[in-house]
């Protein structure tokens, strides 16, 4: 039984990520901080410009050229980006003056801060599909630095097809799956303790 | 009370085994949805969005006829950006470099782009035309290879003579070229290029790097870059058409392009081939940013400045927990 592949996933699933871990009801009493709600926020941003994203893909590109409605929709868009950006940076800084990657959670941090660089590239393509002004310009700019590492050979930022199918579908997908991944390893290592709360360890109850 | 780094270690990574409280995280993610919401929405009705709408052929043509005719004449004598530029696009320069690396040449030629019959001759030939173009045309596609550069070369080296000033160019031999370059321009003025670039006769077409290259090629782009406060060379990397915030996550990519010796590109090796430096080296401190956890230095600075004694202030406060100087 124990040797079948299935078992075994659900075993190690079981074992390091019970549903009381990642849908707990408690938390440890240090969980008290502000900081603590970015995460949640750039989630929530993520969700809207999922949302919104998901409105503007069956208009398709040019709808909000042309229309008020459109054009709100690219707004939403448009303004949980940066609010994403503002909420994803406050949370990397404050993680990092935590040092939360303490207590074998250096794959938590890693997996962030892949998720920041791959939101970086899919805002990136997000710009180059505008097809406005902006759109052309920066194309036209950004084309150089990736021809001049011979990315540009096969990431062609001045092929609108290409950037709008990478932005809308492989780019979202590998930023939720990154943060899927993230959101998961911080469930099930639980919320990293403060520095110097060490005090615990010699049995004085905290 | 001091603890050693493997006591310290086995403590953060051990289950809480302290004080809980009550903590309803699905209650608190659909707060945050509902606030990151009507944040959006309150932004998005008070502020809209940038759009501001894409330049064309005709644009250019009709604001700068001139400019777009030199223009057209650098792309049939192979003088262009875009005709002299390299990889992925012809073999015309051996592109940027870091040290012994020449990736952009190595990557080879993948979009190939024939500037001349591309950009001048395929479009003009889809156009009902005058007879004196339709000549030139004939004349021009009757040609060897050799007379081609010659009458191109030759007129295109006139017009840098006279510093671009058309009405300044001195008669000469070139052939068909100017009529070429006047019937690109009219065809432009017209508003006829714009599709032809992108179709270049095919019916689906969905990339539109020769119209963005050959629209780069002149100075239409470049001055409606810097009246909109867009050039790289002043983080214009981070900025967006009108009053709106740009990618300003690119500080630190615009940063480089901004200071010596990137921003120079008659230093070498680096300031001329800045494109390829600045790539790798955000390329680097990417992979920093993911390793900072394992680099000395960096990832003990959190406990010698004690910003943690400000985020924990309630717990530690409750707890009497002192800091510990490290
Ligand atoms: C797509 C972007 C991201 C999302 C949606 C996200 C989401 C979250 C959430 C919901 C949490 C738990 C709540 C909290 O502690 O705030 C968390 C924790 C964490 N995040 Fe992120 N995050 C993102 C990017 C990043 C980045 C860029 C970094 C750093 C490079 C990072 C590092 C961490 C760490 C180390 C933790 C664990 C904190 C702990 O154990 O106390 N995250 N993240």
């Amino acid at each position: 039984m124990s040797e079948m592949w299935t078992a075994k996933l659900r075993n190690k699933w079981q074992k390091n990520l019970p549903i009381e871990k990642l849908l707990p009801d408690d938390q440890p009493a240090y969980v008290v901080s502000w900081i603590y709600v970015f995460g949640v926020l750039t989630l929530a941003a993520l969700a809207m410009i999922i949302l919104s994203g998901i409105i503007l893909a069956f208009e398709g590109p040019a709808w909000y050229h042309i229309s008020d409605t459109g054009l709100f929709v690219n707004s939403l868009h448009f303004w949980s980006v940066q609010m994403f950006f503002v909420f994803m940076v406050v949370h990397l800084w404050g993680k990092y003056w935590m040092a939360a990657w303490r207590g074998n959670r250096f794959r938590t941090w890693a997996t962030g801060a892949v998720a920041f660089v791959a939101s970086i590239a899919t805002a990136f393509t997000g710009y180059l599909v505008q097809t406005n002004f902006d759109s052309q310009w920066i194309s036209f700019e950004a084309k150089d630095g990736f021809n001049a590492m011979g990315i540009g050979a096969f990431f062609n930022v001045t092929n609108l097809g290409q950037m709008l199918l990478l932005h809308v579908a492989f780019l979202p997908l590998l930023l939720g799956v990154i943060t899927v991944i993230h959101v998961l390893m911080v469930r099930r290592r639980g919320v990293v303790p403060p520095i110097d709360a060490e005090p615990l360890l010699s049995g004085v109850e905290r | 009370m001091t603890f050693s780094k493997e006591a310290k270690h086995a403590f953060d990574a051990a289950p809480w085994a302290g004080k809980t409280k009550r903590y309803d995280i699905v209650k608190e993610g659909s707060i945050a949805v509902a606030l990151v919401a009507i944040a959006a929405i309150v932004l998005s009705l008070v502020m809209g969005s940038p759009d501001e709408k894409p330049l064309t052929f005709k644009g250019w043509a009709v604001s700068n006829a001139d400019n777009f005719y030199v223009t057209a004449v650098q792309e049939i004598a192979g003088t262009s950006g875009s005709a002299t530029y390299g990889g992925p696009y012809n073999k015309a320069s051996d592109g940027l470099n870091v040290g012994p690396f020449w990736l952009q040449k190595w990557a080879g030629v993948t979009h190939p782009i024939d500037t001349v019959n591309e950009f001048v001759i395929a479009p003009l030939s889809t156009q009902v035309m005058s007879t004196e173009i339709a000549s030139a045309l004939a004349t021009w596609k009757a040609a060897s290879d050799s007379q081609k550069q010659t009458w191109a070369a030759t007129y295109d080296d006139a017009i840098t003579k006279a510093d671009g000033k058309l009405a300044d160019v001195a008669a000469g031999a070139y052939g068909p070229v100017p009529a070429l370059a006047q019937g690109l321009t009219d065809m432009a003025k017209g508003g006829a290029l714009d599709a032809a670039l992108l179709s270049q006769g095919g019916f689906f077409q969905t990339d539109n790097t020769k119209q963005i290259l050959f629209f780069g090629d002149g100075s239409y782009l470049d001055d409606a870059g810097t009246t909109a406060n867009l050039q790289g060379g002043t983080w214009g990397m981070m900025n967006e058409t009108g009053r709106y915030p740009g990618q300003a996550w690119l500080w630190l990519y615009s940063f480089w392009y901004q200071i010596p010796p990137f921003n120079n590109e008659e230093s070498k090796p680096i300031g001329a081939n800045a494109d390829a430096y600045i790539m790798v080296l955000m390329g680097l401190l990417s992979l920093g940013l993911i390793l900072i956890p394992v680099i000395p230095g960096i990832k003990s600075l959190p406990m010698r400045i004690p910003i943690h004694r400000g985020i924990w202030r309630q717990y530690y406060d409750a707890n009497g927990i002192k800091r510990r100087k490290k």
